[in-house]
């Protein structure tokens, strides 16, 4: 997908190696706290309640690219959408994999009891349920077969994170923190939708940089 | 003889003033040292103590001094459970002051050291968190009902509330106003007297950590840890059935009463089960905490899913 101005290569560049550090990191931090006894005396929940975190602040990021590309004309911010994507899910795996395989040793009739009971597991499993397709079909073979299908299956990303979201909400004990990353997905959703409301004018002059705006960046 | 308690002698205020004096000095000190050796900040120390293999009366071994004071909750200093020892590593436990009163014939306020004078046997006890974690913790106190016959509850009494000290600059949580501080937590009168209530003043044979709510907490081991209340300041016995901290912060969620029971789930969380630390493999949880068989006909007749 060509664009007409960019920043220069190796400013994209760096913001990519940015992202796939920055992504990387807590893991780094997570794995090296284990190593070193600096985790608490109950390291399981310290190890789900870590990932679970980074899996929404990365999930919650790579769904501000397209809001930041709308409301500041960040075109290379689009190209994140999908390693912070990906890297959200390689989270949501490790969570579900400690919950599933540590913290309940794969007893499933207990994960059974835990699903139905506590309906932050179900809003979480359903969560990873309509993220798991979008992870699978992330390859560019996959955007080429799917076709015009692709966007619409994409869409998804949205009831997983509003899920995700609820999945936090409804395991904190006060809903301060929960509610600050509901009011992110509200305010990217928010942009969405003006979008789509006053789209037509938008979409037309798309290829258009707004004027004035980071000018200056666009040269550094 | 009669001896003298030195909380007595010297006012709050001006002894306070000069711990903080003593304590600014350490610091100084300390920081210098720290200083000239180039040295990072120290984390509290957690002293490894012998279990002597003890364990609970159903043969769970004891939690670990380390495990025991270094992860809880206590909100007055932080959210962050691996974070309240820290934090609390400063607040001054000495001079105390209780102060009983409400419904009483003899209302009084009892020092730390009248406390003590109470008794010091230990108790092994079973801890739940409502979150799902617990521990095996050995306790030294006194049955809270030996305080309550001292003070002479009148025949109007038919709870007990329990109070938290409020002192936002020794316990930072407390600026948070989000909370409705002080912390409250009640018992009906009859669980108060029960022998397993214990008011705790030690752990580990040691004068009860600032962390785990020292120098005096409320334990009731068939109740979510919750209910038992750290850094008691105020004890009154009352007609009408205390509102806790909690209660009033999400009424839908903790109930007066909060007995541990897998059958009732919090209304967001199952109780089925639990995880001991240090285990790995999780605990099935035990109706009131296994101490079914000396407090359930506290609850005979009771709907104990409307009564949560």
């Amino acid at each position: 997908m060509p664009a007409e101005r960019r920043p220069a290569p190796t400013i994209r560049r760096l913001v990519a190696l940015a992202v796939h550090l920055g992504s990387l990191l807590p893991l780094a931090l997570l794995l090296f706290a284990g190593a070193t006894g600096q985790l608490s005396v109950n390291p399981i929940q310290d190890l789900t309640l870590r990932t679970g975190k980074t899996a929404l602040v990365l999930l919650l990021l790579s769904l501000a690219c397209t809001p930041l590309n709308l409301l500041l004309g960040w075109k290379w911010a689009l190209g994140l959408r999908k390693p912070l994507g990906l890297y959200s899910f390689l989270y949501i795996c490790l969570h579900l994999l400690i919950f599933a395989g540590v913290d309940y040793g794969l007893d499933f009739g207990q994960i059974g009891q835990a699903i139905t009971e506590k309906r932050y597991v179900l809003a979480g499993l359903a969560s990873f349920l309509l993220l798991l397709p979008l992870a699978l079909t992330s390859t560019k073979g996959a955007m080429r077969r799917l076709g015009r299908w692709w966007r619409r299956l994409h869409w998804l990303v949205y009831p997983a994170a509003l899920l995700a979201v609820l999945h936090f909400l409804w395991l904190a004990k006060t809903a301060r923190e929960p509610l600050i990353f509901g009011a992110v997905l509200l305010a990217v959703l928010a942009v969405r939708a003006l979008r789509s409301l006053g789209a037509p004018a938008r979409i037309a002059n798309r290829s258009a940089q707004p004027p004035a705006q980071g000018s200056e960046k666009r040269h550094g | 003889m009669h001896k003298i308690p030195a909380s007595e002698i010297t006012p709050e205020q001006l002894y306070l003033s000069r711990r903080a004096f003593l304590g600014a000095a350490g610091a100084l000190s300390a920081a210098a040292l720290l200083a000239a050796c180039g040295g990072g900040t120290a984390a509290p120390a957690a002293t490894p103590l012998p279990t002597d293999g003890r364990t609970d009366e159903l043969g769970a071994p004891l939690s670990s001094f380390e495990q025991i004071t270094t992860y809880n909750n206590y909100y007055e200093f932080t959210t962050d459970k691996a974070g309240v020892a820290r934090l609390a590593q400063q607040f001054q436990t000495s001079p105390w002051a209780v102060q009983v009163g409400g419904l009483v014939g003899k209302p009084r306020t009892f020092s730390l050291e009248e406390l003590l004078a109470l008794g010091q046997e230990e108790r092994i006890y079973r801890l739940r968190c409502v979150e799902g974690w617990s521990m095996v913790i050995p306790w030294r106190g006194f049955p809270l009902h030996k305080l309550l016959a001292a003070v002479e509850p009148q025949a109007g009494a038919k709870y007990v509330r329990f109070e938290t000290l409020f002192r936002p600059e020794a316990m930072p949580g407390q600026h948070d106003q989000l909370y409705p501080w002080p912390y409250v937590e009640g018992l009906r009168l009859d669980e108060a007297m029960h022998d397993l209530t214990l008011l705790a003043t030690g752990l580990y044979g040691r004068d009860l950590t600032p962390q785990n709510g020292g120098p005096v907490r409320l334990v009731v081991p068939w109740k979510y840890g919750f209910k038992s209340i750290k850094a008691v300041v105020k004890i009154d016995l009352v007609a009408e059935a205390p509102t806790s901290l909690w209660m009033a912060l999400a009424p839908g969620e903790y109930g007066f009463y909060a007995n541990v029971n897998p059958e009732v789930a919090h209304p967001r969380w199952s109780q089925a089960s639990e995880r001991r630390i240090g285990e790995l493999p999780r605990r099935p949880t035990l109706r009131f905490n296994g101490y079914a068989d000396q407090v359930a006909a506290l609850y005979a007749g009771m709907d104990l899913r409307a009564n949560y």
